[in-house]
């Protein structure tokens, strides 16, 4: 009863959402207040509707009632609560669910903390995000129903696959959706703008804050992934390049140039056409990543889980969605032209430069990505692009926007001396050169990759604190704390995220460099030494979790004779599915992790056991969690609440005109 | 309208066409070199009577279905009830080929075990099944160490294979039977090679 | 500086570094694309001496076998048709098993694949792409020849 309940819920959240597209957009045409105004309701009315659904199926999982399909191929009666409820979007039917709440979710807040727009463009953007909504949901229904039954039901489920079986599982999807999704607002003010023709910068700055919002979600979902696939694949590798992530970080690079672009548009007017094809493109690439992990053009060629219609229909999605907007864009965009004009040498060209370079680097993911489907399509043979194709494309595309990154604040808008700007970055430029082959001449790993991973960090690092200097300095005799207070939010947001490179960079460096990986054959009492560390197998007992039988090992770990920790690393074999699977145990601090995992255990009682020392991996996410930092004070400034008053007040004092 | 910004609409066109070229490519549709080829021969103990051996040359003259399944197999278990409906509607007679019933079981290790006892054991298994989850199969045989299957080309189960009156393979449907497959794909084909012979 | 000049030096600007990309990316390809081999393919001769490739298919029941360091395994990966013997030395996947699908990335020295990397499936029931690929080929050949 209550799967029904949750599929008929469904039902009426698309045609809730068909309303919310049709009625605002005709009402927006006709300059009718009445239809403009049914937009927010029905908004309101899906999202219920859909997070119902969705509690229903989360219902069906939690009561373990495997005459619900899904419940049964994806969860277990043994399975920890947590992840019963986590396991309903890990599949493909309940993410698309997901996919669509959160776009509900955004919509929502857009109803909600934008009310000061303009009533049409308002309307403009709830029936495009309508459209949008339309489509998933439509697409769930037809092609991809959670709610289908098993009849007569399955005794017992087959569980969530174990990989999945995990804390980092349970937050990493949500924040990734949520990120993905939120670009949806801006590319609906970009088309609502087009649709308009209102292409100013109060467009740009109502955008502002969602993007940035939506980003910080994308940054830190993209880094939880990350830390997941780290500790439990099992070898601690952080980043695969498979395409499922690409799919993630091609509207992440996109997303990063939008940002910018819009501060361009905001603060100067520029770019116009250029913003706009950016949220145009970040969603899109959105979109892309969807089809390519759901159609399984490319992740599984044979995975009967993906069902040639719903490629066709998430392709037809896709045709329609971006094909239109490119042609609006194509038909409105000569309006878009001109805007403030700026020099040779000004923060815009440095801007617009670090924007081209993320637009191809983001390009040269999606070609990587889609090279392989290419060649078979024209029968050129079989191959796989691997990480080596897209590390030896990204470091020389993001060397000089990390250059340009910490260059570009030091340089004032509009116009500015080339020479004198040099000047006044030189020393710190130059002083990161010799950090960097000075520190890779002390960790003896003199590679021209180290020695340019180190200096590209120092710079950042340097040029951070020469602009937080000059920052401070620039309101002479006020006092210390009015001086700090005189910083805006939006100013610590861009100094932390561009900071947050450099802590990252400097983690892909030295694990890059100077990571020692040792698989050894250990018996009880043996030991062996890695990195100055040593390490003791002390055997391994039998253990049990709720769903799963394991070996556990204990491995003593110690440096210089002091006993640091026991690491229990584990071979777990899950009940339902009878699938194996590798716990990694690690010791975590902040300048190096030691990651141990267990391998086979061999015929004479032995195991194979594989030890890791990751000298600062843990700089990686603690760079993405700066960026994310970074976001949320951007999109904190209380300039953007000021001038939601002043847009509000306009706007409520027009319908006063209007009405009177 | 410029033209410079109609590149970027140009652009998505070509990357919508390859996208949908490379749907096309989608390998549900392998087309099996064993199509319109004599099935491989083969000969195995009949699950029911494992003393007697079962060939090809017994269904000489029917248009029929070689099913392969297996016990741990999940999506089996989706197409089963269809099966066991078309059994009781007598709509056409399905062999069931239990491909590595035992080994095939990612939750047994059955490197240990000697051939006659992984035979028993997957009779066993295959036998219990049948009988918790209805038995639509004319007959089933057992394919213990795979060796058919791989003569079939079987990379996954569910497979079903649609044999003809002289033995020839003529359709090869890779995952589970759906109702919508049985009704569009299967039973057109089944009924075209009925009139033919 | 004059607005006309001002916009064909960021519009050469662009280009020159639309090129350089380009470039970097044919390079790019040309250096780390690794292709794929059936086994078959690999006992013609047919895969490139010396050079990263991908080899897919089954390992061959009863075919794998460690070294006395524990850590060097041994195994054969079929497609049906021909046998190549593998050396790798490291941690298996979860999932390699014998019968199973399974595809190695390294490198042909001396008619013994050395594979530097080891992927198996993500699921118990299908195989990995690629080895479904291998097997089928080499069926397609075995009817070819029997005909």
């Amino acid at each position: 009863m209550i799967p029904e309940l949750g599929h008929f819920a469904l039902i009426l959240a698309l045609v809730l959402s068909l309303v919310q597209a049709v009625v605002p957009l005709v009402g927006a045409q006709r300059n009718s207040m009445a239809l403009m105004a049914v937009g927010r309701p029905a908004a309101q009315g899906q999202f219920f509707f859909i997070l119902f659904s969705y509690a229903c199926l989360t219902w069906a999982f939690i009561t373990s009632d495997f005459s619900v399909e899904l419940a049964a191929t994806n969860s277990h009666s043994a399975t920890p609560l947590m992840y019963k409820i986590t396991g309903v979007w890990g599949n493909h039917e309940g993410s698309l669910l997901l996919w669509a709440m959160s776009l509900s979710l955004w919509t929502v807040a857009v109803t909600v903390f934008s009310r000061h727009l303009p009533e049409a463009f308002m309307a403009r953007v709830l029936g495009v995000l309508g459209l949008v909504s339309a489509g998933f949901i439509s697409f769930t229904l037809v092609t991809s129903n959670p709610f289908e039954r098993l009849l007569p039901g399955a005794g017992e489920g087959r569980d969530l696959n174990p990989l999945l079986q995990d804390p980092g599982m349970i937050i990493h999807p949500p924040l990734l959706y949520m990120g993905y999704v939120g670009f949806s607002v801006a590319f609906a003010f970009a088309i609502a703008a087009l649709l308009s023709g209102r292409l100013d910068a109060a467009w740009a700055r109502w955008s502002r804050p969602w993007t940035t919002v939506a980003w910080v979600f994308l940054t830190a979902g993209i880094a939880v992934g990350s830390g997941w696939a780290y500790y439990e694949l099992g070898w601690g590798g952080w980043w695969f390049w498979d395409p499922v992530e690409n799919a993630s970080f091609m509207p992440w690079l996109l997303g990063t140039a939008l940002m910018h672009s819009l501060a361009v548009t905001e603060k100067r007017g520029a770019f116009r056409s250029w913003t706009v094809l950016l949220a145009i493109g970040a969603f899109s690439l959105s979109l892309l990543g969807t089809f390519l992990v759901r159609s399984g053009v490319i992740t599984s060629v044979h995975a009967f889980a993906t069902d040639p219609k719903r490629g066709l229909y998430i392709l037809a999605l896709l045709v329609i969605v971006i094909g239109a907007s490119l042609l609006l864009y194509a038909m409105r965009a000569n309006k878009l032209m001109g805007g403030g004009s700026f020099g040779l040498v000004s923060r815009e060209t440095a801007l617009l430069g670090n924007n081209v370079l993320l637009t191809v680097a983001s390009a040269s993911v999606l070609l990587g990505t889609l090279y392989p489907l290419f060649l078979d399509a024209l029968n050129l043979g079989k191959i796989s692009v691997g990480p080596p194709y897209f590390e030896a494309v990204f470091v020389p595309l993001m060397t000089p926007v990390v250059v340009l990154m910490m260059f570009g604040p030091f340089l004032r808008w509009k116009d500015d001396d080339l020479v004198a700007a040099v000047r006044k970055v030189a020393p710190a430029f130059i002083a990161s050169v010799l950090i960097g082959v000075g520190v890779a001449f002390a960790v003896d790993h003199v590679t021209w990759r180290t020695v340019l991973g180190l200096s590209l960090a120092a710079w950042v690092v340097l040029a951070s604190i020469q602009l937080l200097v000059g920052r401070l300095k620039e309101r002479a005799g006020a006092s210390a704390s009015s001086r700090l207070r005189s910083i805006t939010a939006s100013w610590w947001g861009m100094w932390l995220a561009h900071l947050g490179i450099g802590v990252f960079i400097i983690g892909v460096t030295m694990v890059g460099s100077l990571d020692r990986h040792l698989d050894v054959k250990m018996k009880e009492g043996q030991r062996a030494e890695l990195a100055g560390y040593t390490f003791v197998f002390r055997g391994a007992v039998e253990a049990q979790g709720a769903n799963y039988d394991a070996a556990r090992g204990q491995i003593e770990l110690s440096r210089d004779g002091k006993v640091l920790d026991m690491l229990t690393p584990e071979k777990r074999l899950y009940w339902a599915q009878g699938m194996p699977m590798t716990e990694a145990s690690l010791n975590i601090g902040p300048f190096r992790d030691v990651y141990v995992s267990l391998g086979e255990q061999l015929d004479d009682g032995a195991w194979i056991v594989s030890l890791y020392y990751k000298p600062f991996i843990s700089w990686i996410w603690m760079g993405c969690l700066l960026m994310a930092l970074g976001g949320i004070f951007a999109a904190a400034d209380v300039r953007y609440r000021r001038m939601a008053a002043r847009d509000a007040a306009v706007a409520s004092g027009r319908r006063v005109a209007a009405s009177a | 309208m410029k033209a410079k910004f109609l590149v970027p609409l140009l652009l998505f066109f070509g990357l919508a066409g390859f996208l949908a070229f490379g749907l096309t490519l989608n390998p549900r549709e392998v087309p099996s070199p064993l199509i319109d080829k004599p099935a491989p021969k083969f000969s195995l103990a009949r699950l029911d009577a494992p003393e007697q051996q079962f060939t090809l040359e017994s269904m000489r003259g029917e248009v029929w279905l070689l099913n392969v399944w297996a016990s741990w197999c999940v999506a089996c278990r989706q197409e089963h009830p269809l099966l066991v409906r078309m059994a009781r509607d007598k709509v056409v007679p399905v062999v069931g080929l239990n491909y590595k019933e035992v080994r095939g079981d990612g939750a047994i290790n059955a490197r240990g075990l000697s051939l006659e006892a992984e035979t028993s054991m997957a009779i066993e298994r295959a036998r219990r099944w049948l009988s918790d989850h209805g038995d639509p199969y004319q007959v089933s045989v057992m394919d213990i160490d795979g060796r058919v299957g791989i003569d079939f080309g079987v990379y996954g189960v569910p497979e079903t294979f649609l044999i003809d009156r002289e033995g020839r393979i003529r359709y090869k449907h890779i995952g589970p039977i759906t109702p919508d497959s049985l009704q569009n794909v299967l039973m057109p084909k089944i009924e075209e090679l009925r009139r033919a012979g | 500086m004059k607005a006309r000049s001002k916009r064909l030096m960021l519009v050469g600007g662009g280009v020159a570094l639309l090129i350089a990309a380009v470039a970097l990316v044919l390079s790019a390809f040309q250096q780390n694309l690794v292709f794929f081999h059936t086994p078959s393919e690999v006992a013609e001769g047919k895969a490139p001496v010396g050079k990263t490739f991908r080899i897919g298919g089954m390992v061959e029941d009863g075919s794998i076998a460690r070294e006395a360091d524990g850590v060097t395994v041994r195994f054969a990966i079929t497609d049906t048709a021909k046998v190549i013997p593998v050396t790798y030395k490291g941690t298996l996947p979860d999932l390699f098993k014998e019968g199973k699908g399974a595809v190695v990335q390294g490198k042909l020295e001396a008619g013994v694949f050395q594979a530097s990397e080891v992927l198996a499936k993500h699921d118990e029931n299908y195989m990995p792409p690629e080895a479904a690929h291998a097997v089928e080929q080499a069926q397609q050949a075995a009817k070819t020849l029997s005909q």
